[in-house]
């Protein structure tokens, strides 16, 4: 099975996942002047300058916090409306179930550039336009038909005789599902948590449609420096450097379960 | 596994039919309202029938997309599934590396969609970017803001850097379900690496493949951010796919109907082949 040289592939691979990277990291340590003058592989005035605006203008890092809140209200939302939901469809027939699920499915397939303005109407007449509330709202659009999706691939894995013999303990449904069914399937709501995050965090359009001040986005304040004040590429780089650091974290911290988790579950 | 019948289901999942059914309805009842009428503001509208449709389905513009769309989504998908299914394969089962090589190729999946599209702009700039500034030391003429295959390779090979490791992410999961035994069975037999492959490695990853393609089929049908950042559609036309050529009619020149109208067509393009892709899954999962 071991081939010598088989480490080969893998090696080559995630090096070409590292050099656009590596290319956004030594630019955001970069002088402007640097960064026009020429190529440097190396950055060769190392300066902590473009971080430094971005740690003490309220405008950036504001922008950092926006994102994280309605990221976070979005993934618990998800995952809370979605957990009784995948469980009906994973134990449970009823009336229009699969028609339910597909159309469900049919909700992550719709383009967002489709629904961009849409949205926008939608949210200012109800008064929300511009509130972390109304983009975290907005993405569960996509995220709840996914987590749905994970969470039922992981729930239709766990033999039924568990809830059968809990029933026959005298447990009630509540009690059961709190106590006993959700420890059971952690490394699926690791999981589907994992793909919310990723979902929410990485999209720009409807964030950016439904925000203007109050709750704008990391990536939508970053679009709008770069088109308002000339092209400052260091800054922009060390903006975008440190948006890829929140996903790090959250992979270091599901990493276990990526590995585990994708095996148990349909995804 | 053999489901009890239960109405009271519903009372469970309907949070979830709530929440979509806001987010889905509303907004959806809005373009279909776009696509039928002419409106001059104030909340006047005036019926138009299909004239939108018939105007956006004859237009060269819409054409064009579409086939640049479809080139597109093809593409991606011929360059990443395979590739994604070798990395997985190579990939190390166990150990300490395991850990490095996920959390590494995972990576790019958890950027925001425009860093992916900034990063790659920075990175592919013809004078002072590593891949441009080398491409052309090399000699190689490279600029993607001027030559229509430049950008089109550069917007390929910036999708490939962002999504193969979802298809390796899936595959992995895949394999890494397969006992022990297996192999050791097949090593006892003599079973040759192309036969370990085809007879249990591949029926494995079955399940995981089809969503993978699935996925990757409906997001890159949909790209518009990295694209956008990257190329802004250019030069000219030419990485103008469907979403990008969607919001320049809705918001920059603001033609409500047509683009309404085309908003439709798009959304039963990707669910039909979709719903082709879902059904065969399903029949799978039942044998």
């Amino acid at each position: 099975m071991t081939h010598p040289r088989k480490w080969l592939v893998p090696t080559l691979y995630i090096l070409f996942l590292m050099l656009p990277i590596y290319g956004l990291l030594a630019m955001s340590f970069k002088t402007t002047g640097e960064i026009l003058g020429g190529f440097s592989f190396f950055p060769q005035q190392f300066t902590l300058a473009n971080y430094k605006v971005i740690f003490t203008d309220p405008t950036w890092y504001n922008g950092y916090i926006n994102s994280i809140i309605y990221v976070v209200i979005n993934t618990v939302i998800s995952v809370s409306v979605a957990l009784p939901a995948a469980y009906a469809f994973s134990r449970y027939r009823f009336l229009g179930d699969k028609h339910l699920f597909f159309w469900l499915l049919t909700n992550r397939m719709a383009p967002p550039a489709v629904f961009a303005l849409p949205f926008f109407q939608l949210y200012s007449a109800i008064g929300l336009f511009d509130t972390h509330i109304a983009v975290a709202l907005a993405h569960c659009l996509f995220n709840i038909p996914l987590t749905v999706w994970i969470l039922e691939g992981f729930m239709s894995g766990i033999p039924k005789e568990l809830d059968e013999t809990a029933y026959l303990d005298g447990y009630s449904f509540p009690r059961f599902f709190i106590r006993i069914f959700i420890p059971t399937i952690a490394a699926g709501i690791g999981v589907a948590m994992f793909f919310c995050f990723m979902y929410s965090w990485v999209e720009l359009l409807l964030a950016k449609t439904l925000t203007s001040v109050d709750a704008k986005p990391i990536a939508a304040t970053m679009t709008r420096t770069a088109s308002s004040s000339g092209y400052e590429l260091g800054l922009l780089a060390a903006a975008g450097s440190l948006t890829i650091l929140p996903g790090a974290i959250v992979i270091y911290f599901v990493r276990n379960y990526i590995a585990k988790g994708f095996a148990l579950g349909r995804v | 596994m053999n489901k009890t019948l239960n109405q009271k289901a519903w009372w469970l999942v309907a949070p979830v039919l709530v929440l979509v059914a806001f987010n889905a309805f509303i907004p959806l009842m809005t373009v279909v309202n776009y696509a039928f009428q002419e409106t001059f503001g104030n909340n006047v509208f005036f019926w138009e029938g299909t004239t939108w449709f018939e105007q956006v389905l004859r237009s060269d513009r819409f054409h064009d997309a579409l086939i640049r769309q479809l080139l597109y989504t093809g593409m991606i998908l011929a360059i990443e599934v395979p590739l994604g299914i070798g990395v997985a394969l190579t990939m190390p089962r166990k150990g300490p590396w395991v850990s490095v090589c996920l959390v590494l190729m995972a990576l790019p999946l958890l950027i925001p969609w425009n860093v992916v599209g900034a990063m790659w702009n920075i990175f592919a700039l013809p004078d002072i970017g590593l891949l441009g500034h080398t491409l052309n030391s090399m000699g190689i003429d490279y600029n993607f803001t001027r030559q229509p295959v430049s950008a089109w390779m550069t917007t390929v090979l910036m999708d490939v850097w962002h999504w193969t490791s979802l298809i390796v992410l899936l595959c992995y999961a895949g394999l890494s379900s397969i006992p022990d035994d297996y192999y050791q069975a097949a090593n006892i037999d003599g079973a040759s690496r192309w036969a370990i492959f085809r007879y249990i490695q591949l029926p494995k990853m079955k399940r995981v493949l089809t969503i993978a393609i699935l996925l990757r089929f409906m997001d890159s049908f949909m790209i518009y951010t990295e694209p956008f950042v990257l190329t802004g559609g250019g030069p000219g036309n030419t990485t103008t796919f469907l979403s990008i050529d969607l919001v320049k009619i809705a918001l920059g020149q603001f033609d409500l109907g047509p683009a309404a109208a085309m908003s439709l067509i798009y959304f039963l393009v990707v669910l039909l082949i979709c719903w082709v892709f879902y059904t065969l899954m399903m029949r799978n999962e039942e044998q």
